[in-house]
């Protein structure tokens, strides 16, 4: 029988939740590295027992975790992120240019067609894989000289957060970066490209429509659909229907276009999901209530999905990496917090409960459809 | 202490065998307890324990010094005789109750909050 996986990374540990394919009970296993913060956790779509685990310290730095068999148990593998060459600076909040410094590890994808090949987005931005299923990580090196002495931190520092692996063209990846923007690489990522035009940040850089700068939340692509994108952006949604050479925006009626993750439905290529919060300041819903809204157009007509969200006095905040879907059908939309809750949706987000609430502050969380 | 025992305790100087104490968390990283002994060959210093200890358990690497530049994480520090050795450098020789396992080098994971 089908069943899915969740995999919750908080501030204070990670936890796995499993369900059958009704997705009505739930079974919670955690937390796994207690008092470590798990950005990110991700399995691999080739053999679903392989999973891969950022977890991270103030304290103790940046180490990484594999597991063989589906989170029951992990090993701890390579964490030595070392910049190709040179890495130089970047501009710093003053203005200066400040050293490239690794910092930690905010998302991992694991490839699509091998399990033993994860690609890793940093802080300070950059791109790294691994072919040794985590053992050892290699930099492209290419990305940083997209305009990188240009890049800057925000808020959050300056992480690569995205990575999209094109299933139809394995030399093909998209990666966004806070607060840099957009970029693809067409040759396997030994060359790369910003992709920003037509973004436009007015109240956040000197010229709105630069090049490199803009600070990009989040990417999402249906997968039979490799060329169109749609984007969370610090303020406004996005789309773009050329794999990035161009975007518009496609905020339409949402009640506020500022937002961290983007989601598109698993089987339906113009049903795209987004959490809007009220501001860059104010990290919460607007008007205290989680909307979860969907636009089955692609974008610009947008609904709001309350049915077993809370719709008062509620000032969670959802990330980047933690809204996900199953690939079930009917698709299942999971949508975590900084308040601690994971809401899960088992009919494309008509109605929703918590799978599971009070965990510690939820960073990521990724869904593996079991078969 | 008998004949035995004072034999015992010498040659475990002469190897310089050393104990350590691991903070929590990279106690369960390492799977390991509370203290680890380590032989540390040559100078006992800061550098040569933590490279014994790297080498011990090499899960344990980056959590301690940062692997690019090998410097201490600046929330980590070494205790040893109620002394904060943090700002020592690295080559100095460790006391000598260190160098002998009299006295356990502690590594602890910085007050850090309100």
């Amino acid at each position: 029988m089908s069943g899915v996986r969740v995999l919750v990374g908080t501030r204070k540990g990670a936890f796995i939740l499993t369900s059958d394919g009704k997705r009505e009970r739930w079974d919670i296993c955690g937390p796994h590295f207690a008092g470590w913060e798990m950005y990110h956790l991700k399995g691999s779509p080739v053999d679903p027992n392989r999973l891969y685990a950022s977890q991270t310290s103030d304290w103790f730095g940046q180490t990484m975790q594999r597991s063989d068999d589906g989170g029951k148990t992990w090993e701890p593998v390579g964490n030595e992120f070392f910049y190709e060459g040179d890495p130089g600076t970047h501009q710093w909040y003053d203005g200066t240019q400040h050293p490239w410094e690794f910092k930690r590890v905010w998302h991992l994808e694991p490839s699509l067609t091998d399990p033993d090949t994860v690609y890793a987005g940093v802080e300070d931005a950059a791109l790294f894989r691994s072919v040794d299923a985590g053992q050892t990580w290699q930099e492209f090196p290419g990305l940083r000289a997209a305009k990188g002495h240009l890049w800057q931190p925000g808020a959050g520092g300056m992480c690569l957060h995205t990575i999209v692996l094109d299933r139809n063209d394995p030399n093909r990846i998209f990666v966004a970066i806070s607060a840099a923007g957009a970029f693809r690489t067409d040759d396997g990522g030994t060359t790369w490209l910003p992709v920003n035009r037509g973004l436009k940040s007015e109240y956040e850089l000197p010229d709105p429509d630069a090049d490199v700068g803009h600070c990009v939340h989040s990417i999402a692509m249906h997968p039979a659909r490799p060329d169109v994108l749609f984007m969370q952006k610090h303020w406004d949604i996005m789309r773009s229907d050329n794999a990035g050479d161009l975007w518009h925006e496609v905020s339409g009626n949402v009640p506020s276009d500022f937002g961290f993750p983007i989601a598109v439905h698993a089987h339906e290529p113009e049903t795209v999901y987004v959490v809007p919060i009220k501001s860059d300041s104010e990290h919460y819903p607007p008007d205290g209530k989680l909307r979860v809204y969907r636009s089955r157009t692609g974008g610009n007509e947008w609904e709001a999905l309350t049915k077993g969200l809370p719709q008062h006095d509620c000032y969670v905040n959802v990330l980047r990496d933690a809204m996900a879907v199953d690939s079930l059908d009917a698709c299942g939309v999971y949508v975590g917090t900084t308040g601690g809750q994971v809401y899960a949706s088992a009919d494309s987000g008509d109605s929703w409960m918590p799978i599971v609430r009070d965990l510690p502050s939820v960073l990521s969380v990724e869904v593996q459809t079991l078969a | 202490m008998n004949e035995m025992q004072v034999q015992n305790q010498n040659q475990t100087r002469n190897q310089s065998q050393i104990r350590v104490m691991l903070p929590q968390h990279l106690r369960t990283l390492a799977q390991t307890g509370r203290e680890v002994a380590l032989q540390v060959d040559g100078p006992v210093t800061q550098g040569s324990l933590l490279d014994a200890l790297e080498s011990t358990y090499p899960m344990l690497r980056g959590t301690i010094r940062d692997p690019a530049t090998r410097q201490r994480r600046p929330l980590v520090r070494f205790f040893a005789g109620k002394q904060d050795l943090s700002h020592e450098p690295p080559d100095t020789p460790l006391p000598a109750a260190v160098a002998t396992g009299d006295e356990p080098f502690l590594i602890i994971g910085a007050m850090a909050g309100g």
